[in-house]
């Protein structure tokens, strides 16, 4: 007997062994026009497919390093640190990076504040340094709680402060871009800001978390 | 374009229901918080978002709230805050 004996009215995997995938949506009508003015610019060849994928290589391929980079410079340089906490753009030029009409607005985290972003109306993010935001940002249940109760969300994604520290979100609602300026682990004098930029993660930059123990990081 | 409010003052959103693409959140509207800065002027995105210019630009702030302004019931230290960006012409002087 063939392979095929099994029940097709109840099916629970294809033929190839995957998970069944849903059908896809029905465009909706943004998609409609996104891929009538993307198959225009093409045809009227002002763009080429090539350069379009190539784009969107770069923007999802972008990662959180850019971020560290940044932290770990501010870490080290007062005078850099000063600039990208009042004149963002000017400071983000070192780095090759203008993300205007966007600024990029950064808040430090110091002994008594600890700060968290949350975009709670779409999922505003600062891409040119830290990517592709993570899922769990975009998510309803993250975007509702964080303004809500952030205390309990820090909780979650391990980070418990004293109520002695005081804990700032920032909602992302509209032109600024944010950055979470991590504290400086002590016991890092005199590291090289190689060693640092490995103790800088991404969740640190967005304020859910603090940077990599030190004292764990094998630097 | 001369900013209507400076930092420090204190600003009530105003309490509108606004349908479309509206970039103030329902659970600030009707809040009293303080102007934490001048962000700029920037194109209105409430018409911004249906292919219209955004002009005349609007003035942006960043609002600073209590947390405890924000939510009766706010299970955290008085000082706890929650910082957000709101146009001009949605704040009245409180």
């Amino acid at each position: 007997m063939s392979e095929h004996h099994h029940d097709h009215d109840h099916p629970t995997h294809t033929h190839d062994g995957k998970p069944i995938q849903e059908d896809p949506l029905p465009p909706i009508e943004a998609q409609i026009l996104e891929a009538s003015v993307r198959e225009l610019l093409i045809e009227k060849g002002i763009v080429s497919a090539e350069e379009i994928r190539r784009a969107i290589e770069v923007m999802e391929t972008r990662g959180e390093s850019l971020g560290a980079r940044i932290v770990a410079r501010a870490w080290t340089d007062p005078a850099f640190k000063e600039k990208l906490l009042h004149h963002s753009d000017d400071a983000l030029l070192e780095f090759g990076i203008d993300m205007r009409p966007m600024e990029l607005c950064v808040v430090e985290n110091t002994e008594d504040v600890h700060n968290m972003v949350v975009c709670t109306l779409c999922s505003c993010y600062p891409r040119p340094i830290l990517g592709i935001p993570p899922a769990w940002y975009k998510r309803r249940d993250y975007r509702a709680r964080a303004v809500r109760e952030p205390r309990a969300v820090l909780k979650e994604f391990g980070t418990v402060l004293p109520d002695s520290k005081q804990v700032r979100v920032h909602d992302s609602n509209a032109d600024l871009r944010y950055l979470v300026l991590p504290k400086r682990p002590e016991g890092t004098e005199g590291w090289s800001v190689e060693q640092l930029e490995a103790l800088i993660t991404r969740d640190s930059m967005i304020g859910v978390s603090d940077v990599r123990d030190p004292a764990e990081s094998g630097a | 374009m001369e900013p209507k409010y400076k930092p420090g003052d204190k600003v009530r959103i105003l309490q509108r229901n606004q349908p479309g693409h509206v970039r103030t959140p329902i659970y600030v509207r009707g809040k009293t918080g303080v102007i934490e800065r001048i962000v700029g002027s920037f194109p209105n995105p409430e018409l911004l978002a249906y292919g219209h210019t955004g002009l005349p630009y609007k003035m942006l702030y960043r609002v600073n709230f209590r947390q405890s302004d924000l939510w009766d019931d706010y299970d955290g230290p008085v000082d706890d805050t929650l910082e957000i960006e709101i146009y001009e012409h949605w704040l009245a002087p409180a």
